[in-house]
């Protein structure tokens, strides 16, 4: 089923759209009540108070109680209408903990996805329906902006950062996908499909498009050919820090202050290496950009974030880990 | 020569020296310093620039007609819309009533012989004349393809269109605006005639002054901001290039810094154009004058708090995102309380509907709509879905051109017989105003919509299941179009062949009405007699009771 | 000399819109301070921009100020608060119609004013031999130097913008000497010699801020 065809409603796709929409239309119908009112009240006094008629013209007395009332009154409802709104804003921002990454590169003008197991779509992006799903998205070049109104999600893919956004897709079906932030000449034609498949179906999906390594094993190959491990390896000559388990820990730094070594921290190091100098350690890095596209990159994030204690190596395999699928 | 308040309606026999046969030629006008000639020249240019707008607009509609694209390239329809929204916000909107109707009435209606600055009133004019005249030419021989709002890194580093010139361009016209404002800010404070005290002010001069402290405030930094994307094209050192360690978040920062009060810009003079329309057509004291002066002052300084609720999605921290949230949802409040007592003023009135009132109580409701679908964005759980949609280009259209573009041609309206000292035709004016008010419906209506369906702006072509409400759109724009037509044949007609009219012909308070129309050189030949503001339970001075 | 409101008007001393010269006075110093305030909303972006950067990069930034000349630096602000002080004699001594004691410190203010310029020139030379100069000949090596040419980048912006107003101010004192020299400015009529006085002393107070950001703080 496809979001074609002319719908006054659009579906709601996503495990947060109907809270989405519960808020939406309560605001539409606030504020069809308010715009009803004031123009019934407009009318009524346009023509009962129009030129001619002998209505009564004495002027009114004390106006302060009612200012104040329609002042005070309106701002408790706003002040009402921002609470709701930021119980589903935290809840939006919230990803589940369980939620697998898939990462998407965005570029001039399409959307690289990368998912986990090496799978690999330019423009579509598969997803199993009731599992919770986090996008880890940077650009390659401008600012884009995801976009799936069917599950009331968006958020502007920078360079050089990651943003993310996360959804659980609640409807099989296909939904639009847009680019919503301007980028350049082909920006209207930035855009694809999110196809939401049962996990069983999203397990085979998986399967048939593997490509013999999963992205962390790409990451890995990666960590070697560019002679990363010369340096950060265990018999390096070079004093580098050790990136065993790195992912998640906190680093300090050579300015006395602490970071943790999340997606953003790697990948400055990687690109940006100037930026933040680990303490204790000379700043020789080399810069990786030019060298590196962001897709590699996100390849050797996850290589090390599957060298953290506790994972198995390369723990996201090629092959689909929903639901009963053996690893 | 007598110059009491006249009958209303009844026409002068003999024109007086007015301000027009004061000096003739066309030197005289070029070098004129007269605030009324100067907001001559301003209303001509704008109306200028506003045909130019106008036809990009036109251009863009008939594009959307089809998906895929009828008219336009995708690389000319991106330099159409940088152009619409160029031209539209910085030459039309932003000057369209604070320099033709602010500067032609505020010395007039606190009893002043002209503005505090009248030399610098003239070079800011020709500020803008070079400016947009520079602007518009670079915007036309190449193009800029960015849009109005100059995104980095692709305008940085990505766009290879004349962005460096058209910020030139529209950083000089900037410090046109900054001295207008600079004017009325100085004249509110120093050449208020003995006995206008601040709360007996019209509350267009109240809105005038209000605009005038963002215009000041804010648009220094629009040019400094400019001035940094020019320099950054330039040396390439990455001030906002996150490849170069740069944050292009710090120039939306920077940018919206500025660009939110703008919106106020444009729709202060607005209301302060209405506040004065409802009471003379209603024949009624404006209700609650003093929340009315509050909710001024306050929009324009808590529209200085507000520019993060354009970045919800930018990427901004969710703590950044709450604060400017809570503000947004705030500074609702002074505007629903504006429209709240517009309508209360109606009450116990005796309303008459002539054209300028058509607009006033049009701008009321489309003002309301348009200001509402703001609250929703301001729910950042509403904004993330709706951001860059047609949702958002209906809501501004909804306050730019059904808010402040209407009230704009009320005023024209209201103003005209003073301005000119002819009456226009009643009767097509009515039919213009409410062939807009449908036409403007028609057109932006089926774009709230459209946003709610997920249709993203800056769109060139789009998915086929949203052709019909594009296509109702398209249309509703076409008579919008032929609705802005009509007032340009039926005022120029008046110039020539309209009756004449008396010194008030709207039977209205306020100094403006105790001179001659159009007034003299030096504004008022006997001095005019301050009442409380908006006297309508007081006969007009001059006239029996 | 008639000093009434009418004579003074008639004389061309009080314009058409004002009541009397005391008004003519009043208001253009009020515009002079709204105007002010607008310089301070525009170099406001620069500080803005300067603070986020420095936070992002901070030891570049220290780095960065230890190319900048400190004495010739220092001597500008030295420079920039004489001529400050010249000024203001010259604004408090045109009440006493000392017309050549007048002429003679605003000469002396401009001359300083140039001064400034002069030596800034100079520094900008240095830097280029120095390779500092963004987007001409800049090349820094070593783990700061992009940072480092951000702070250039922001020295340059903030300095070149901050010159062209003395320069800018350089010229209006000059015309005011000129003026006060031809007794068009004197004591009946001192209004643009204060509203000039004004707008230095802003001039001033702007490089009293950019010397410490960019001079002081590596050191």
């Amino acid at each position: 089923m496809s979001a074609t065809g002319l719908h006054f409603l659009l579906p709601e796709a996503s495990a947060n759209a109907h809270s989405v929409d519960v808020l939406w239309w309560s605001m539409v119908g606030l504020c069809a009540a308010i715009a009803i009112g004031v123009f019934v009240v407009m009318f009524v006094f346009c023509i009962r108070y129009r030129k001619g008629r002998p209505a009564d013209h004495h002027l009114a007395r004390e106006t302060l109680p009612v200012e104040l009332t329609w002042t005070v009154v309106p701002f408790l409802i706003f002040m009402g209408v921002f609470a709701w709104s930021l119980v589903l804003y935290a809840r939006s921002r919230t990803p589940p903990a369980d939620a697998e990454t898939i990462y998407v590169v965005a570029k001039q003008w399409m959307w690289k996805i990368q998912h986990p197991g090496g799978q690999r779509e330019i423009n579509t992006l598969h997803v199993p329906e009731g599992i919770p799903i986090r996008l880890m998205m940077t650009s390659q070049d401008v600012i884009h902006s995801f976009y799936v109104p069917a599950f009331r999600v968006k958020q502007d893919v920078l360079p050089d950062r990651y943003t993310e956004l996360w959804f659980t897709a609640t409807r099989i079906g296909d939904y639009r996908l847009f680019c919503t932030q301007y980028c350049g000449l082909d920006h209207s034609r930035m855009g694809g499909e999110v196809i939401v498949m049962s996990p069983k179906a999203y397990a085979g999906w998986l399967d048939q498009h593997n490509t013999g390594t999963s992205l962390a094993e790409q990451g890995a190959a990666l960590f070697r050919a560019k002679g990363c491990s010369g340096c950060h390896g265990p018999n390096a000559s070079v004093h580098a820090p050790d990136l065993d388990g790195i992912y998640g820990r906190i680093v300090h730094l050579s300015d006395g202050s602490t970071v943790v070594a999340d997606d953003r921290y790697i990948h400055d190091s990687i690109m940006l290496p100037d930026k933040q100098i680990v303490a204790g350690y000379a700043p020789i890095m080399p810069s990786f950009s030019g060298e590196l596209t962001e897709s590699q990159v996100l390849a050797i994030i996850a290589y090390l974030k599957s060298t953290r204690p506790g994972t198995a190596p390369a723990h996201e395999s090629t092959k689909g880990t929903y639901k009963g699928t053996k690893p | 020569m007598n110059a009491t308040v006249l009958t209303p309606g009844f026409p002068e026999l003999e024109p007086p020296r007015t301000f027009y046969t004061h000096k003739s030629g066309l030197l005289s006008w070029l070098l004129t310093t007269d605030h009324k000639r100067i907001a001559i020249l301003y209303a001509i240019t704008i109306t200028l620039f506003f045909i130019m707008g106008g036809v990009a607009a036109a251009m863009m509609r008939i594009n959307l007609v089809e998906p895929n694209g009828a008219l336009l390239s995708p690389e000319t329809y991106n330099k159409t819309f940088t152009f619409h929204g160029v031209v539209m916000v910085w030459f039309f909107l932003i000057p369209s009533i604070p320099a033709t109707l602010g500067n032609f009435l505020l010395p007039l209606m606190i009893g002043a012989r002209d503005l505090a600055f009248p030399r610098l009133n003239l070079f800011s004019w020709y500020l803008f004349v070079i400016g947009g005249g520079f602007t518009v030419t670079c915007l036309i021989l190449g193009g800029v393809d960015t849009g109005w709002t100059f995104y980095t890194p692709y305008s940085t580093l990505f766009s290879n269109t004349n962005v460096i010139l058209v910020a030139v361009g529209v950083f000089v016209t900037g410090f046109s605006t900054i001295l207008t404002g600079l004017n009325f800010i100085v004249t509110t404070h120093k050449l208020r005639m003995p006995g206008m005290t601040w709360f007996k002010l019209p509350l267009f001069v109240w809105g005038m002054y209000a605009v005038s402290l963002v215009m000041v405030l804010a648009t220094p930094v629009l040019a400094m901001t400019l001035s940094l994307i020019g320099l950054e094209r330039v040396a390439h050192v990455g001030i906002f290039d996150p490849a170069l360690g740069g944050d292009p978040l710090l120039f939306q920062h920077m940018f919206w810094f500025y660009s939110h009060p703008a919106v106020y810009i444009m729709i202060l003079p607005a209301m302060g154009v209405v506040s004065e329309i409802i009471p003379c057509f209603a024949r009624r004291k404006i209700f609650g004058y003093q929340f009315m002066v509050y909710a001024l002052v306050g929009i324009a300084v808590i529209g200085f708090l507000v520019w993060g609720h354009h970045m919800f999605v930018a990427g901004m921290s969710p703590t950044a995102v709450l604060v400017f949230s809570i503000l947004s949802f705030t500074i609702a409040v002074p505007s629903a309380i504006k429209v709240f007592n517009w309508t209360a003023t109606l009450r116990r009135g005796q309303i008459s509907f002539e054209a300028p009132m058509l607009y006033a109580l049009g701008f009321v409701g489309l003002f309301m709509i348009g200001g509402m679908s703001g609250l929703m964005l301001a729910a950042p759980a509403l904004d993330i879905p709706l951001h860059a949609t047609y949702f958002v280009i209906a809501h501004f259209h909804y306050v730019m051109v059904g808010g402040t573009v209407m009230a704009y041609l009320g005023g024209i309206h209201y103003w005209w017989p003073k301005i000119t000292g002819r009456l226009y035709s009643e009767a097509w004016a009515k039919f213009a105003a409410i062939l807009m008010f449908f036409g403007f419906n028609f057109t932006f209506f089926p774009q709230y919509v459209l946003g709610y369906l997920g249709m993203p702006r800056r769109y060139h072509a789009y998915p086929p299941q949203f052709q019909l409400l594009n296509i109702l759109s398209s249309a509703g724009a076409s008579i919008l179009a032929v609705s802005y037509l009509i007032p340009v044949l039926y005022l120029g007609w008046s110039l020539f062949q309209g009756a004449r009219a008396g010194n008030n012909p709207w039977n209205a308070r306020g100094l403006e009405w105790q001179t001659t129309s159009p007034p003299p050189k030096s504004n008022f030949l006997e001095r005019p007699v301050v009442q409380k503001a908006y006297a309508y339970d007081e006969p007009a001075p001059g006239t029996p009771a | 000399m008639n000093s009434t409101a009418a004579g003074m008007r008639a004389r061309g001393l009080v314009a058409e819109q004002f009541d009397d010269v005391e008004q003519q006075r009043a208001t253009s110093q009020f515009g002079m301070w709204v105007f002010l305030a607008t310089e301070v909303l525009f170099f406001g972006v620069l500080f803005a921009g300067y603070a986020v950067c420095r936070v992002r990069n901070p030891e570049a930034f220290l780095l960065g100020s230890q190319h900048t000349e400190i004495v010739f630096g220092a001597v500008e602000a030295g420079i920039l608060l004489l001529s400050s002080a010249t000024i203001t004699f010259a604004v408090n001594l045109i009440a006493f119609d000392q017309r050549r004691w007048v002429a003679a410190l605003l000469v002396l203010t401009a001359l300083l004013g140039v001064a400034f310029l002069v030596l800034h020139g100079v520094e900008y030379s240095h830097e280029y031999d120095e390779h500092l100069m963004v987007a001409v000949d800049f090349a820094q090596h070593g783990p700061h130097a992009r940072g480092i040419e951000l702070f250039f980048f922001l020295y340059y912006a903030m300095t070149l913008y901050h010159s062209l107003h003395v320069l800018v101010g350089v010229c209006v004192i000059m015309t005011m000497a000129t003026l006060v020299w031809r007794r068009r400015i004197r004591a009946e009529y001192p209004t643009p010699l204060i509203l000039a006085g004004l707008y230095w002393h802003l001039v001033d107070i702007v490089w009293i801020f950019l010397f410490p950001l960019m001079y002081l703080i590596g050191r």
